[in-house]
């Protein structure tokens, strides 16, 4: 367990990292800006460049942090709830109902609010599903959790591969940008934003109790954590996060998985320094791998779901072969 | 007259639709240890369950200081009672001295962190069951025994007045279940604490408790002093084994026949 002051620090020095985070995003692009220019832009003063940055790379950098930071928080969450470090804020199904909604919209030819909006109905829809069948007794354990999730999950694939193959051609591009995550099709940098700022906010207040129910719910409750309630609540949270995320940038990968890991790998398991940790250290990286996905072979943009999953996998799998055994 | 740590009144407990306990009527005092017995299945650990508030009561309640669960905001309770249980699952890797350190939990304001006493606290706890020194250790690094000896350090911690056990010696050697079993009757005798543990051993149960609560399984139950309850009779008919009983220096022994 960290003590305050080294928590206070590793916050701090992932601040910067998030600072640098944007900074790298608004001076880098098609057109490159320099460092003066940027911080004029930012101060409202006319400079070169200052269109580009304030109207297009900061609203989307916000936007990117935002994502990465819900991404990150559910996935903590998440692996908390199921008490199973291999949770990510997908296992639930929620970016499959997201992704059943958001091509439904494009095969519709529903304008961008249509898509963000199917989408965000389409994760409720399985979050609810979910909630439903794995409560539908009350007995709602974490094996029947995961495995309704699951279940919800690989049905929503399904549907999304149907959809993709009955797509007429001109619009599979636009299909395949957002399963794998785009932020280019944000349409506002705000919702995601509050959203973030919301859940941390609700988030921490039950940190330590988080603590506890990671390590077993009677144990838990036992030590006085109001179980049942918490957990509702937590799955809750995580969902409405990831469903949050996944509507204003598709289902970006592996930052939800990683980020608490690599948090967790360097800081330790409290919840209490975890939790924001992780949303600092996701939205930096989210930030600056859509710099990169910007930028790699501009003017082309990849999508940065791409980017974060070839980063998040050799990443990751270094992570589980140095677990000791 | 201050009211029991624990008491149960016209207890049921059902698992899995069979009724394992039916009408116990319970009262634990101030320095007083109680000792579950019962074959495997029989319904021991359900019952410790509900006895802390875990699991709900099919009938009946439980009154903790004489009041029930439901009138119990659940860091109240915890600070009145403690609950080992039999598994000690660590999905995420955590440090011995951390794990302790929960069982502060109830004593801790919602933003208050883990001050310099709560330490001071969790470093005599992990002294008490000799694990000195390993502070830092991760605890999926320790033996099954070292990592139950954590949990008994955790529950120390809590600084509750009645403790429920469920298994209290499992995965310890021999000098360490005597020193654990020594620890709570310590506790009971010196700091006034209730204990009630699931046992397997009738002699130890002899030696260590006052009571002894004998679960048959199908509803029916057998409470009553150590001393009336630990017959070979009775016992052969619990375990259905026949046992032998072999008494030196007034400690009791079970022998299978």
């Amino acid at each position: 367990m960290p003590s305050r002051r080294r928590a206070l620090l590793i916050l701090i020095a992932l601040c910067l990292l998030a600072l640098a985070s944007f900074w790298a995003a608004l001076a880098a692009g098609s057109v490159a800006v320099a460092a003066g220019d940027v911080a004029a832009a930012l101060l409202g003063r006319d400079a070169p460049g200052a269109e580009v940055i304030l109207q297009l790379r900061l609203p989307r950098a916000l936007a990117g942090f935002a994502c990465g930071g819900l991404l990150a928080l559910a996935g903590a969450l998440m692996q908390v709830l199921l008490r199973n470090p291999l949770a990510d804020p997908y296992v639930l199904g929620i970016s499959g109902g997201a992704g059943v909604g958001a091509l439904a919209a494009i095969l519709l030819g529903l304008p961008v609010l249509g898509i963000d909006g199917l989408a965000f109905a389409g994760a409720l829809g399985a979050m609810l599903l979910v909630f439903g069948l794995a409560h539908g007794d009350g007995s709602w354990t974490q094996t029947r959790l995961l495995l309704t999730g699951v279940i919800v999950a690989a049905g929503c694939g399904a549907l999304v591969a149907l959809m993709l193959s009955l797509a007429p051609e001109s619009k599979l591009r636009g299909m395949l940008f957002w399963l794998m995550g785009d932020l280019g099709q944000v349409l506002e940098w705000w919702p995601p934003l509050l959203a973030l700022v919301v859940a941390l906010g609700l988030a921490m207040p039950f940190a330590r109790e988080l603590n506890l129910l990671s390590r077993g719910l009677q144990q838990a409750q036992a030590l006085g954590v109001a179980v049942g309630r918490l957990r509702y609540a937590v799955f809750l949270l995580a969902s409405l996060a990831t469903a949050s995320s996944v509507t204003a940038a598709g289902s970006i990968g592996f930052v939800g998985l990683v980020v608490p890991h690599l948090v967790r790998l360097a800081a330790g398991n409290d919840q209490r320094l975890l939790l924001p940790a992780s949303v600092l250290a996701g939205g930096a990286l989210l930030v600056l791998a859509d710099t990169l996905a910007r930028t790699v072979i501009a003017p082309q943009q990849l999508p940065v779901g791409v980017l974060t999953a070839l980063i998040g996998v050799p990443v990751f799998l270094f992570l589980l072969s140095r677990q000791p055994r | 007259m201050t009211a029991p740590l624990l008491e149960a009144r016209g207890l049921k407990v059902a698992v899995g639709g069979r009724t394992v306990v039916d009408g116990l009527d319970l009262a634990l005092f101030a320095g007083q240890s109680l000792a579950i017995l019962g074959r495997n299945g029989a319904g021991k650990s359900t019952l410790l369950s509900t006895l802390a508030g875990l699991w709900a009561p099919a009938a009946g309640e439980v009154r903790l200081g004489g009041e029930p669960y439901a009138a119990l905001p659940p860091r109240e309770a915890a600070r009145r009672r403690a609950w080992l249980g039999q598994v000690q699952a660590d999905p995420f890797s955590a440090g011995v001295l951390e794990t302790v350190l929960t069982g502060r939990h109830p004593h801790l304001g919602r933003w208050q962190w883990e001050s310099s006493e709560d330490a001071r606290i969790a470093r005599e706890a992990l002294a008490a069951v000799g694990l000195t020194g390993m502070e830092e250790r991760e605890v999926q690094t320790l033996s099954g025994g070292e990592r139950q000896r954590v949990a008994i350090a955790t529950l120390l911690a809590q600084a509750a007045g009645l403790y429920l056990l469920d298994e209290p010696l499992s995965h310890l050697d021999l000098n360490h279940q005597m020193a654990v079993l020594e620890l709570f009757a310590g506790a009971a005798r010196d700091c006034g604490a209730g204990v009630v543990m699931v046992l397997h051993d009738p002699g130890l149960a002899h030696r260590y408790c006052d009571r002894v609560l004998l679960v048959g399984g199908d509803g029916g139950t057998e409470l009553g002093s150590a001393d009336d309850m630990l017959t070979a009779d009775r016992l052969s008919r619990l375990y259905g084994y026949r046992l032998r009983l072999v008494e030196a220096d007034g400690r009791r022994c079970f022998i299978p026949e």
